[in-house]
Parts: structure tokens; sequence; C-alpha cells
């Protein structure tokens, strides 16, 4: 308890540290404030924008987790059939592959042309940055169960779904909370790159992507920084639910999750 | 049933395993295993004793010759049959408990049967204490117990045991080796037990096959005529003692073949 609160006592000095290292590179090199507002500037702006803050948060995170939440079905749904042979997976991996090099920024426009602008396409955006990893590692979870209780269950006349649902399957999970855990943070990354391109049906408002392009485009710094201080909060509250998750359905067993650890 | 009265549990008949279509690894076997007996398999590693089990179990078919199990093919036998690994396959996601009921649950048995099967069995084998237990938390030789427990719990006619206590510590692996003995006096299931181990083997069986390696083929299978019921205390015994030299001396034997 007591080390927890020392840890706790670092983190602040050194965010306060920080803050005092920006506010006087301010006054040393006078940066006026739409090249960099002052730190008590922005938290004037979160204050002041804090409705329209919630809305763009609230947008950006639906688009997020919807897409992360359509990933984890349809990626779990295509690894069970990667799961099948070695022959599938020689002929559509590389396919996988493909989803996962393709720079998002590239088909943005397509995704756009094909879907309209809005939150259709942004969480479609979100969908597809974030399969790859669910596809990647349930699969791996999947097919490296160990051969001998393969055998065990065969001795006992095992049916295929006994075998997918009383061993494959729960063995994967581990693998696929790896693999969500991955798919979270370029989740919400995806969704705010989607509204750059994609960003609102709606003139003046949006997530955070598309709030981002607009208080850059009306020089409102301050808001900017409020926005981007938003953006880390969802990415960090993703990260934080995935790992509550983990904890929730692995710690009576699984050895990673005994202690719930941020490195 | 044989004309002398036997009924053979496990048959071998000109048994020859191949995989690839490289050298065989187990060559011309010939070997019948009766009711109730406990055979060891014993020889130095590549010999083929894993194989063995295997192919009673029909996780893989012979090459050539016939294996039988209780008059029938092994995958038809296997609902007789249960298979305890060397390392304890528990699933780690399940309770103690849970793990036991495993192979009862597969087998379709109804929930009141499989709770008062795995109670019962849990305290043959001294596990009430952890039954709630996951693997994790357990030492090497309860898992084992554990394993044990579920595969006695489909009430297995055989038994096949493929070097279950080599992972563990002499104490807990002299202990168990008791209770294994306690367990097969109490519900008479054949066993069909690979080992490394030379004193295990003896203490065990009623029979040791010893095996010589490339390609595997039976050396020479001898009888174990020690006193029943057999106890820690057969362990200093002189008879005892001087099997255990015999035995070493065969498979010395067969590993200079």
């Amino acid at each position: 308890m007591k080390r927890k609160l020392i840890t706790l006592a670092n983190s602040l000095a050194v965010f306060a540290a920080l803050l005092a290292l920006w506010q006087l590179v301010l006054w040393v090199f006078r940066v006026p404030p739409f090249m960099l507002p002052s730190p008590w500037a922005v938290t004037r702006a979160v204050g002041r924008r804090l409705p329209s803050l919630e809305t763009a948060f609230a947008i950006t995170g639906e688009e997020a987790l919807g897409g992360l939440l359509a990933s984890i079905v349809a990626g779990v749904a295509i690894a069970l059939i990667f799961a099948q042979s070695r022959w599938i997976r020689r002929m559509l991996y590389p396919y996988t592959l493909l989803l996962q090099t393709v720079p998002i920024v590239a088909i943005a426009p397509l995704i756009l042309m094909w879907v309209g602008a809005g939150t259709a396409s942004v969480t479609l955006i979100a969908f597809i940055i974030s399969l790859a990893p669910i596809i990647a590692n349930t699969t791996q979870g999947l097919v490296s169960v160990e051969e001998n209780m393969v055998h065990l269950f065969l001795m006992h006349n095992a049916s295929p779904a006994q075998l997918l649902f009383k061993l494959r399957l729960p063995h994967a999970v581990p693998s696929l909370f790896v693999g969500i855990r991955i798919a979270s943070g370029i989740a919400v990354i995806g969704a705010i790159t989607g509204e750059l391109y994609a960003g609102s049906s709606r003139v003046g408002e949006g997530g955070l992507g598309y709030s981002i392009l607009y208080a850059s485009s009306q020089l409102q710094t301050d808001y900017l920084f409020a926005l981007v201080l938003a953006a880390t909060v969802l990415g960090f509250s993703f990260f934080f639910l995935v790992m509550f998750f983990e904890w929730y359905f692995l710690h009576r067993w699984h050895e990673s999750a005994r202690t719930p650890e941020v490195e | 049933m044989k004309r002398d009265g036997t009924v053979p549990e496990v048959e071998f008949d000109g048994v020859t395993k191949r995989y690839g279509n490289g050298h065989p690894v187990l060559e011309a076997v010939n070997l019948t295993i009766l009711k109730g007996e406990f055979v060891s398999i014993i020889g130095p590693s590549g010999c083929g004793k894993s194989t063995v089990l295997k192919l009673i179990s029909g996780l893989t078919m012979p090459s050539e010759g016939t294996v039988r199990v209780d008059g029938m093919t092994p995958k038809n036998a296997r609902e007789t049959v249960s298979y305890i690994f060397q390392d304890a396959t528990l699933l780690p996601w399940r309770t103690v408990r849970q793990n036991v009921a495993l192979a009862l649950e597969l087998e379709g048995a109804s929930s009141h049967r499989r709770e008062e099967k795995t109670g019962a069995l849990l305290n043959l084998v001294g596990l009430d204490a952890v039954a709630d237990a996951y693997p994790r938390e357990l030492s090497g030789g309860m898992k084992m117990r554990v394993s044990i427990a579920r595969a006695l719990a489909t009430n297995p006619r055989l038994l096949l045991m493929d070097e279950p206590f080599a992972a563990l510590d002499e104490m807990s692996r002299d202990r168990l080796n008791e209770e294994v003995l306690r367990l097969r006096a109490e519900q008479k299931w054949t066993a069909v037990f690979v080992t490394h181990s030379v004193a295990e083997a003896v203490f065990l069986s009623t029979r040791i096959v010893v095996m010589s390696p490339n390609p595997g083929r039976l050396y020479s299978v001898l009888s174990v005529e020690l006193r029943q019921p057999r106890t820690a205390e057969l362990r200093t015994a002189t008879e005892y003692e001087e099997l255990v030299g015999h035995v070493s001396r065969t498979l010395r034997e067969a590993r200079s073949q």
C-alpha cells in the first residue's frame, strides 16, 4: 500500500514537472497561444467546451467499440474456420496479412465513397483495422492445444462439437484476449483516423478526429489540445476495460492474469 | 476365452508399426495380456514403448498385423479403456472436481451420476480438500492424482499408463505406486504401464515386458512373483532387490542388442 502511494506520488511529480517545463518553454521562447496554449488555457478550454468534448468522445467511443465488437465476433468466426485445417490456413492466411499491412489511410477514401460519410464508415474502418490481431491470436490459441489433450478427448469418444467447445475454445480464450488487447488500441486509432476522412454527415458536429480537424482549421489550439487529451482518455478507457474483462475471465485459472499489472 | 481358461484383454498379432515410410518403430510384436494382469513395458528410449499404448488405444493404427482389445478393434473398445498420460493433462480452466467429471461428461452421464461418482473418487484418491481448487494451485503429485481419478471415473476395465510418474520426485512416486496397487486391488482393472524405472516396474507388475530398440522388439517377458498384497515394506525385501537386479541386467542386454 505504502509502495503504491510512493509510485503514485512519483508519477504525479513527473506530471507536475512536465507541466512546469511546458509553461517554462512558453515564457522563455514567447510562443504565441495559437501555436502552443498554456496548460491553464487547455484546462479552461476543457471546462468551457465540456459538452462538445463529451459528444465527440461518445461518438468516437461508440464507433471504436462497435468496430471492436464486430471484429471480435467476425475474428473468432474466421479463426474457427482457420482452425479446421492447415490447408485452409495456408490458403487464406496471406489475406489477413494484407488486412494488417494495407494502410488504412489509403483505403479510407474508398470506404467513404462506398458507404458514405458518417458513423457507419468510421465503424467499418475501426472494424477492418482491428480484425487481423483477433484472427491471428485466436487461431493460434485454437490450434496450439497439446496433442495429449486431444488424445484424452478422443479416448472418451468426444464428438467434434465437444472437442471444440470443451477444449479448443476455452484453450483459446487467453490468446483471444491478447488479440483484443492489441485490437482495442488500434480500434480507437482507426476510429479517429477514419473521422479525419469520413468525419461527419453534419457540419461542426462529429467525433474526436473530426473535431480535431475542425479545431485546427479554426486555429483553436487550446480546444485542439483538449481533444487530444480526450482521445488519450478514450484510449486508456478501452485498455482498462479490456484489462478488466481479461482479469474477470482468467484470474481464477490463468497464470498471466493473476496479477494485473500495467508495464 | 482361451483353452486354459484365461481371458485375453489385449492381443498383438504380428504387429509392425512404421511412421511415414521410414524404419519400423515396432516390429513383429506378438503379445497377449490377460484380464487382471498388471503388465509393465520397459526399455531404452526409442524402443516403441509409447507406440504400444497408442496402438492399444487406437490413437494410431498398425502398419501390419492386428491389435485386439477385449476381442474388438481398439477404437470400438475405447468405452472400457482409460489413458493416463505422462503430464497430468488437466484442463486448467476447470476445478479439480470438474476435471474429474470430464470423462463422464464427454460420455454423456447424467449430472446426478457425475456428482456422485466424482465425489466418491475424490474421496478415494484423497483430494476432498482441494476439490474446488484449480490445477495451477496443485503440486505435481496431486495433479497426477486428479488425472488418475479422472481415468477411473468411467469404470475402465483396462488402464493404459504412459510414464505417469516420471516427472515426480521419488517420494511422491513411491506413494502413488502404493496408491495404484490399492486402487487396483479394489477395482480389479487390467493395466499396461510404460515406465523407465525398473524398481517401479517390479513393484507394480505381475509381468514385465522388456523391449529392445531399433526397431522396437519384445526382448524378454518376465513374470514377477512377489507376495501379495504388496506394501511399502516390499521395497526392502531381498527377493524384491534380486528381481530388480535381474530386470536391470536383462534391460542392459536388451540395450546392447
